[in-house]
């Protein structure tokens, strides 16, 4: 028979180790993070891995059992058109949305904790709704970016303000949606504002205490390289907002991060020149925010084609050799292959319908086309402002070798004009008349990543808003803007099941396993959905 | 740019422009000077054409070309949209002086400022043609009549006496942009013919002149065509006179929704 304090031991003790291994299950190290296969059951960071990949090991759920998924619960945010893209640690869901943070159930959706910050009365958006893309982790610390330009370090386990760090004044125009990207001790945070005449950067913080790290403007100053592709006071002025969240190479040790455009947007006679780094990729040194390469995409942007995408990672065989290589599906309707430690310009084709450049040239700069500027009475261009993908992000597959982009095949009269700038307000000079819903469509498109060479598409009846997923089950999930939610076959395109959300989809998925399980969580509107067998 | 999307405008657009009854403006003091419609071209075309459409005409927010605007019924709402916007879709102007939103108000009111048009035809004479040539069985007009084509109660406001002609001599020349007729073929052989309701990537709502609804998921169709460019709707040009044109013409030119 046991004694009292016998029976006390035996129930407290399992409690107390319990208690210990959440404790340390919460604490998310970068080693973690750098080595997310080990794990495939949480999703630690933006796109799962620092790569970009935005693909899960998960074979739980595949194609032979994909047409059972079914709704296990949902999540009401209380604002609309969610874009967040979750992070999952341990049965444990984060979200975020404008200036909100909060900790879900994975077991039942119901809140453990949110956290909110006042959105100042003369806050303003300008170009963009009020919307958030998502949290990062690191260690105990939660971090997340806020429209009025803080960003804020809460404790994963209550939601408690830890830090926050004060990053640009909304009043002058900028604003932050993206989720930060945690590197090795920073959190390394971009800026939206391209529409208002902001100088765009790259900000890192120091996880612990909140203090800069370092700061790398994406347009240069005066005596600064690149600054001489500006003119007069314009690089003041110039965009390059920084608003998509970048990728890392733990090797090379090197940040990858999208430029937006320049500004005004679609009036370049006042912006003479390349306008750098507008339109870019840029890698720079993680440690001290220093350049090691830039690309530009399109230079003297005048279509509002940011290169604010989520880089992709990954080694392939080209011409007989292994390389490591960047690739991205670019807004400008061209998908683009370089050398990840150089930058140097691999391979390059179009990947959607465009109408403004004849092609690419040997170290992939476009050739202009006739007719592909924006002009007063209106140029009919493809694809239009919003691109040929957006923000939204692709999905790399290590197992077909496919890069899987969510396509829009649409075009616009882009219409140049006159706007003076003034602090913190719309700075577009010009605009344009989208074509008619039915003249538009939308792809799932699968590209063989080292080459961008067409292996299968699956049309959509719209223009999509929303990211993609594929896992090692074969899948491929993304979303409609009429509310599907479906899978398709990775190595066919062929669909294998589809819900409807009732809500239009702008978010990315994500897979995860909750008890051991696989789901896959999707925000559709106002609602977060996960699905599982 | 981030972008709203197709959606959050076709919200707009709908918000926008459905519904609200005409109200009669209310009394005005003097404005204390006239607005400058060049400054205010000028602002409409740098701040609200990216969406409105460079000439007004729409694009993913609603047009303006229309007298009645749902949330502006008079120019002290039309300054309040501009300077406030409409959350979450249509963003702010809060940035903009006093005199340059009243200024691209008034621009944009020039957009709807549809003189009064002295119409050929009697309206009564119009409304006999109307039920005489059997408009009623695809179109409701307050109230009454079947809804396969669009609804004509408010016709007057949204469409001009040169576009109601065009409509009535060839339909299939000014259908509208949401309107769609599709011919469906089942794998059983049953082939309808219908008006598009809804549709998204798998599946297709449709309504047949009779008034049955159908859903079909696409892949268990064996045929799909949308038929672009063909109404349904007969063509009047010939099988009325001159006459009882513009009687219903001018019948249709009234139909201005409830009071």
């Amino acid at each position: 028979m046991k004694t009292t304090g016998q029976r006390f031991a035996t129930f407290l003790l399992p409690l107390f180790f319990l208690s210990c291994s959440a404790t340390l299950a919460q604490q998310v190290s970068f080693d973690r993070i750098v080595n997310a296969d080990k794990e495939p059951g949480n999703w630690l960071t933006y796109s799962r891995d620092l790569q970009g990949h935005r693909f899960s090991p998960l074979t739980e759920i595949n194609t032979q059992n994909v047409s059972r998924l079914k709704v296990k619960w949902a999540f009401q945010f209380p604002d609309e058109r969610t874009e967040v893209s979750p992070i999952v640690i341990d049965n444990i869901l984060y979200v975020t949305g404008p200036n909100a943070a909060a900790a879900l159930d994975g077991r039942t959706g119901r809140s453990l904790w949110t956290w909110k910050r006042p959105i100042p009365s003369d806050y303003h958006s300008i170009g963009f709704g009020h919307t958030n893309r998502g949290p990062a982790v690191l260690e105990d610390k939660l971090f997340v970016a806020t429209l009025d330009g803080y960003v804020v370090a809460l404790d994963l386990r209550s939601g408690a303000e830890r830090w926050s760090s004060k990053v640009i004044d909304y009043k002058t125009g900028y604003s932050m949606t993206m989720a930060p990207l945690a590197v090795d001790g920073k959190v390394v945070v971009g800026v939206s504002g391209g529409e208002a005449g902001i100088r765009g950067f790259i900000d890192a913080y120091d996880a612990k205490t909140g203090a800069q790290a370092w700061r790398f403007w994406t347009i240069p100053g005066p005596g600064e390289p690149g600054h001489e592709t500006w003119s007069g006071d314009n690089w003041k002025t110039g965009g390059g907002a920084t608003w998509v969240t970048g990728a890392y190479d733990p090797e090379l040790k090197l940040v990858y991060w999208g430029v937006g455009n320049p500004g005004p947007d679609w009036n370049g006679d006042v912006r003479p020149g390349d306008n750098l780094y507008t339109c870019s990729f840029v890698a720079l040194d993680a440690a001290i925010g220093k350049l090691r390469w830039y690309f530009q995409f399109s230079p003297h942007d005048t279509h509002d084609w940011d290169a604010t995408h989520v880089p992709m990672l990954f080694d392939a065989q080209v011409g007989g050799a292994k390389r490591k290589l960047i690739a991205v599906a670019n807004r400008n309707a061209f998908y683009y292959v370089l050398d990840r430690a150089t930058g140097e310009f691999i391979a390059g084709k179009p990947y959607a319908k465009q109408t403004w450049a004849k092609g690419l040239d040997a170290k992939g700069r476009p050739i202009p086309a006739a007719n592909s500027e924006p002009s007063k009475e209106g140029s009919l261009i493809w694809p239009n402002l919003n691109g040929a993908t957006v923000w939204f992000s692709p999905s790399y597959d290590p197992q077909t070798g496919f890069v899987y982009v969510a396509t829009r095949e649409i075009g616009a009269r882009y219409f140049k004009r006159d706007t003076p700038y003034k602090v913190g307000t719309f700075f577009p000079g010009g605009g344009e008349d989208e074509l008619p819903p039915d003249d538009a469509w939308g792809a799932i498109k699968a590209l063989q990543a080292e080459s961008g060479e067409l292996r299968w598409e699956f049309k959509l009846h719209s223009p999509p808003w929303a990211g993609v997923l594929s896992t090692a089950g074969g899948l491929v999930f993304s979303g409609s803007d009429e509310g599907n939610f479906y899978a398709l076959d990775a190595r066919t395109g062929k669909p294998l099941w589809d819900f409807q959300t009732g809500g239009a989809i702008g978010a990315n998925p994500v897979s995860f396993t909750i008890d051991a399980h696989q789901c896959i969580a999707i925000a559709a509107d106002r609602v977060l959905y996960v699905f599982g067998l | 740019m981030r972008l709203f999307t197709a959606t959050m405008f076709s919200l707009i657009l709908s918000a926008a422009v459905c519904g609200a009854p005409q109200q009669s403006p209310p009394a005005q003091p003097s404005p204390p000077a006239a607005p400058d419609m060049a400054a205010g071209k000028l602002v409409f075309e740098g701040r609200c054409a990216l969406c409105h459409g460079i000439d007004g005409g729409g694009g993913r927010g609603p047009s303006l070309r229309r007298p009645k605007l749902a949330h502006a019924a008079d120019d002290d709402a039309l300054k309040s949209v501009i300077e406030n916007g409409i959350q979450p879709d249509m963003p702010s102007a809060w940035y903009l002086s006093p005199e340059e939103i009243a200024n691209v108000a008034a621009y944009v009111r020039a957009f709807g400022n549809v003189p009064p048009e002295v119409l050929p035809g009697d309206p009564v004479r119009g409304k006999a043609v109307y039920a005489r040539s059997g408009c009623s069985a695809c179109h409701i007009l307050a109230g009454e009549g079947s809804g396969y084509g669009p609804e004509l109660t408010e016709v007057g406001v949204r469409r001009g006496s040169s576009r109601l002609r065009e409509t009535l001599q060839n339909p299939a020349k000014t259908i509208p942009e949401d309107f769609l007729l599709v011919e469906a073929s089942t794998a059983s052989g049953q082939t309808i013919r219908g008006i598009r309701l809804n549709e998204d990537t798998f599946t297709i709502q449709l309504r047949d002149q009779q008034g049955h609804l159908y859903s079909f998921r696409k892949s268990e169709l064996s045929h799909l065509k949308k038929l672009r460019g063909e109404s349904p709707m007969p063509a009047y040009g010939t099988t009325l006179s001159a006459a009882e044109l513009d009687d219903l013409i001018n019948f249709l030119a009234w139909q201005k929704g409830k009071p």
